[in-house]
């Protein structure tokens, strides 16, 4: 008894109402984006309002709960919830609903599951405790490729579904397995970002115009070398080797790998297709909304694009849309705000832990939140191209709404539990 | 991990950079955009918005010769955004909303006003919804000069679809306001209620191509309902894109005489040109005037076509499922040359009416060769043909021979469906092993299903089906899938499915067999189509008199003519017409000539045809 009431001295109240501040303004962004004058209650259960409320009393209902669930459960079972929501993605795959050209969901009577949600959650635990495993050393290549595993695996399910965006979250344990020392993850990163950038220059500038580039780079750097005579030429000569390889290979890539519609969202982004009308709609309309919003807003339940059904998808992929609308700069300053809060929140609480599983899962829930955020909202500012994820608490829909409490949650306990840790 | 740990504490330096960098990255694009760029801040707080969509003209329909088929037509639709009609009823302004006076100008009354608005509201609050479909150009004029008294309603322009020559109702097809399960399937999220959708025809098959692409236009208008000017210098609207035209395959003038012909009988013509697969006439009957189904009385008549005891609406061509009778007798006949069963010159013995287990209905030598047998229509030679396919000892046993005899007619275009561009074609019915398995507990044998040699039992064609069997003997071995479309009015090409052609791999020689075959049904002594012999177009052609479970046999024909370079196929199917050289074969014949003449000679059958009239019990 004595424990159960220490259990709300010892959580990390910050993060609780980082939490409950962006929950409040995703339901409240809901109402206004959805609001209809014959359902003017925001309590309303048959609009989609109502039903954010009910997802978000049974999230928290469930957080409460695994509050209350002894904190080593969630290290000792990891395995098993990573190989219940494997098994469900393949699931999905086999009897799945398809709904946008993606087969994630199974319906189980009037409720739709999203297994993908809960296994980011299921690969952070998975991860963790397989880390922090006492014979398990990143530096051993063969745990190096049972941790990749344990990532790529969920992510290659998820791909299989057609589930892109999704997909691309699992790159957010990057992050994570760089903190832990996997090596070559700082260069995958650093690389990463080039790789963006040639492939971006590429499909801007042509092929052609790259090659000269690179080959008067790769002429310079060889100078170089030879006068020098330093050592490393042939990492050198193997880096633009690389080089020239990816970007002969962006063209068919892109026209072969990638599909028509994800083709569009990229040449629309890099300004290659000026067509507001067309593909680059959804993104004109949600930089029209937001951008009208000004500094202050227009004031909750004043905003006329959103309401307008300008913005496609606004209560889900687009909700950010309404907050910049009604809230300006003010509420989207806010909401950034309380996002890097959150994220920054993480990384300390995840640090200052004594059991390499709570770190581990700290950092890899801090990667998924981080990816979410910054493509959902780099989307709707045309920063990032259009890629179906939600926004972490605030947009609508049920599975997110629960998978995301629930991997805070666990975290949270965990960091409450820290000090009974040896 | 555990050696080195102060080492690897710093990264969450690099990682916490990232997560903040990004942030600031953020807040910097959002500051430029909501702050600085005053580019989206156009939107004067008190203009409401109106949206109009910009309907394209759906694309016009032509005949193979460019006789219009199908055009538009102007109406007007009445269009509400309850958002600005609610805020117009409570504000008390000099010029109140008035509910009363509205009505009246549309002769409406008050429950019907509001049974409207909620409709509409429950579409969307904000938007505007239909409130009042295609008012008619005299009414338009008369509310839109009075529209400025009621703010949210505005007239949006639209077409509707209108059929110059009244013919080929069930191939042109119709639009109709779009369904909540079509909404449900609008998978690009295309259409809005009350949008207006192919239903039918070929308006459902090539409604992507047809309706083109809206348009939107973005209109800023005053609290009075006045039209301000276009919203953000017009960086929001869109032109609209106007529909493809389509160029049918179909000959309007051999459509209008052949739904002439069939006036009083119920049935199905079916022509195509052998060379491209192309529908030349496509008539079911009884039909209707396509006009019936537009605007705003559809509703109505759509109900009575649907309750009339003969079933206008359905197209008999592809969805009445028939047993074809003797036309079958092409199909068994050239499955078993090719098989290696029976040659041209194979006899089998016939004791006429006395033969066993099938009687022949018709009186000839008694022991036929191919030539004969194909004449004088035999049914005992075309049964032991059936008998000698399926037994044939190269299968190894009966069921084997069956798999492949069933297989062949399926490349012959039988028992499926072609999936050209004829929606709700039915596949007809050519029984599987299986099927006889499990009817006979596996005991059954060439006697046991001896009625598919003579196209009766359980075999089902439809008259297009039946069709291309003509077209496939007519080319000497091979067909084009039939589709109605010639082309489009650009140059898109046509799918690849109906430029493909299917060859079953019947040998051309057994064809032409056949085809010689056919000729004499028309030429020869005893032909069964001899009184249709014309001397300057020699027509090939084979009758059916099919027994069927609604009444008198079903009045059967297969034709193609001329005989060298044939231009035209076709099946006619007559329901209950008795034998196939009553009714079919003249039918067949005058659609020939018609099509290859330009006009026709023969005056007393034409009259005989025309005004005949077969009775029916009013049960199909």
């Amino acid at each position: 008894m004595n424990e159960r009431n220490s259990i709300i001295g010892k959580i990390d109240w910050v993060t609780v109402l980082i939490y409950l501040a962006l929950v409040l303004i995703g339901w409240f962004s809901i109402f206004s984006a959805k609001y209809n004058e014959l359902h003017p209650s925001i309590f309303d259960f048959s609009m989609e309002y109502g039903k954010q409320l009910i997802w978000i009393g049974i999230a928290l209902l469930m957080g409460f709960i695994i509050l209350l669930i002894d904190a080593k459960f969630f290290n000792a079972f990891s395995l098993w919830i990573y190989f219940f929501f494997l098994a469900s993605l393949f699931v999905v795959l086999v009897y799945g609903k398809a709904t946008n050209g993606a087969t994630s969901w199974i319906e189980f009577g009037p409720v739709k599951f999203q297994p993908s949600e809960f296994a980011k959650m299921a690969t952070a635990l998975a991860l963790a405790g397989y880390l922090s495993r006492l014979d398990v050393d990143l530096q051993k290549r063969n745990n190096q490729i049972i941790a990749a595993l344990l990532v790529l695996a969920p992510m290659a399910l998820v791909l299989l579904q057609n589930d892109t965006g999704s997909a691309i979250v699992f790159v957010s344990f990057i992050f994570v397995l760089y903190r832990e020392g996997f090596p070559g993850t700082g260069l995958v990163m650093v690389g990463g970002v080039v790789a963006i950038l040639l492939f971006v220059l590429t499909l801007v500038w042509s092929q052609k115009v790259m090659y000269i580039i690179l080959g008067s780079l790769f002429a310079l750097a060889l100078t170089y070398y030879l006068v020098t005579k330093k050592k490393g030429l042939f990492k050198m000569l193997g880096i633009f080797a690389f080089m020239f390889v990816f970007v002969f290979s962006v063209d068919y890539a892109f026209n072969k790998v990638l599909q028509e519609h994800q083709r569009n969202r990229v040449l629309v982004l890099l300004g290659q297709v000026d067509d507001p009308q067309g593909v680059g709609y959804n993104v004109h309309q949600s930089k029209i909304a937001i951008g009208s919003g000004g500094f202050t807003g227009k004031g909750f339940l004043q905003g006329t694009q959103t309401k307008y059904d300008f913005v496609p998808e606004q209560h889900t992929d687009f909700i950010f849309c309404t907050v910049g609308e009604e809230g300006g700069f003010l509420g989207t300053a806010v909401v950034v705000l309380l996002y890097v809060a959150l994220l920054v929140r993480i990384i300390l609480l995840a640090e200052r832990q004594r059991s390499t599983f709570s770190r581990v899962y700290g950092y890899a829930i801090a990667g998924i939140l981080f990816v979410h955020v910054a493509i959902n909202i780099g989307m709707t500012i045309g920063l990032v191209p259009v890629i179906g994820i939600p926004l972490p608490f605030l947009s609508y829909g049920g599975s997110s709404m629960l998978a995301f409490t629930m991997m805070l949650a666990i975290f949270v306990k965990q960091d409450a539990n820290r000090l009974n840790i040896l | 991990m555990r050696t080195g740990n102060n080492n690897l504490t710093n990264r969450k330096l690099l990682v916490m950079g990232i997560f903040i960098a990004i942030g600031v990255i953020y807040l910097i694009r959002l500051f430029s955009l909501q702050v600085l760029d005053k580019h989206y801040k156009q939107l004067a707080d008190n203009n409401a918005l109106r949206f109009v969509t910009q309907y394209p003209a759906r694309g016009k329909v032509y005949d193979r010769n460019g006789k219009l088929l199908v055009f538009n037509e102007a109406v007007y639709d009445l269009m509400v955004t309850p958002r600005q009609v609610n805020e117009a009823i409570k504000k008390d302004t000099l010029n109140p909303f008035d509910t009363l006076t509205f009505c009246h100008l549309l002769e409406i009354d008050k429950a019907s006003f509001i049974e409207r608005m909620n409709k509409a509201k429950n579409e969307s609050y904000f938007k505007p919804s239909p409130f009042m479909t295609q008012v008619s150009k005299e009414n338009y004029a008369h509310i839109a000069e009075m529209l400025y008294r009621f703010p949210g309603f505005f007239f949006q322009t639209r077409t509707v679809r209108h059929y110059p020559n009244a013919i080929a109702a069930h191939t042109l097809g119709d639009i109709g306001e779009i369904s909540k399960n079509e909404l449900d399937k609008d998978e690009e999220n295309y259409y809005r209620q009350g949008d207006y959708i192919g239903k039918s025809g070929i308006e459902k098959s090539y409604e992507k191509e047809l309706r083109g692409v809206k348009g939107l236009k973005v209109m800023m208008v005053d609290v009075h309902n006045r039209e301000m000017g276009s919203f953000m210098d017009g960086e929001l609207d869109k032109e609209p894109v106007a529909g493809k035209d389509l160029y049918l395959g179909l000959d309007a003038e051999l459509q209008a005489y052949g739904e002439q012909l069939m006036v009083g009988k119920i049935g199905s013509i079916v022509a195509v040109e052998p060379s491209t697969g192309q529908i030349l006439a496509f008539v079911t009957s009884p039909t209707y005037d396509p006009n019936l189904l537009v605007g705003r009385e559809r509703g109505t008549h759509y109900n009575e076509l649907k309750n009339d005891p003969m079933k206008p609406l359905i197209n008999r061509a592809i969805s009445g499922t028939y047993p074809p009778g003797s036309t079958f007798k092409t199909v068994v006949g050239l499955i078993a040359m090719q098989s290696g069963s029976i040659t041209p010159a194979t006899c089998f013995h016939c004791s006429g009416p006395g033969s066993m287990p099938i009687k022949c209905t018709h009186s000839h030598g008694s022991s036929p060769d191919f030539a004969n047998a194909i004449m004088n229509s035999c049914n005992p030679y075309f049964y032991e043909s059936f008998k000698t396919t399926i037994n044939n000892p190269k299968f190894g046993n009966i069921k084997n021979g069956y798999d492949y005899w069933k297989d062949m007619t399926y490349k012959m275009g039988l028992g499926r469906k072609f999936n050209t561009d004829i929606p709700y074609e039915r596949a007809g019915n050519i029984p599987s092993r299986e099927y006889y398995d499990k009817m006979y507990g596996g005991q059954w044998n060439s006697v046991t299903i001896r009625s598919l040699g003579i196209g009766q039992g359980e075999v089902l064609v439809t008259p297009l089906q039946l069709c291309n069997i003509a077209a496939l003997i007519a080319n000497e071995g091979y067909y084009y899938p039939p589709h109605l479309i010639k082309c489009f009015g650009d140059t898109t090409a046509l799918p690849e499915v109906m430029t493909t052609k299917v060859d079953p791999g019947i040998d051309k020689k057994y064809v032409r067999t056949m085809k010689q075959g056919l000729r004499t049904v028309f030429s020869g002594p005893a032909g069964t189509a001899r009184r249709y012999e014309l001397k300057d177009i020699p027509q090939c052609g084979k009758t059916g008199t099919a027994q069927n479970p609604h009444g008198n046999y079903h009045s059967n024909f297969i034709a193609f003519a001329p005989y060298d370079n044939p231009k035209i196929a076709l099946a006619v199917i007559i329901e209950n017409g008795g034998y196939g050289a009553t009714w079919a074969a003249p039918i067949a014949s005058l659609m020939i000539e018609k099509y290859i003449r330009g006009y026709t000679v023969r005056e007393d059958l034409e009259k005989r045809i025309m005004e005949g009239r077969i009775s029916y019990k009013n049960e199909r």
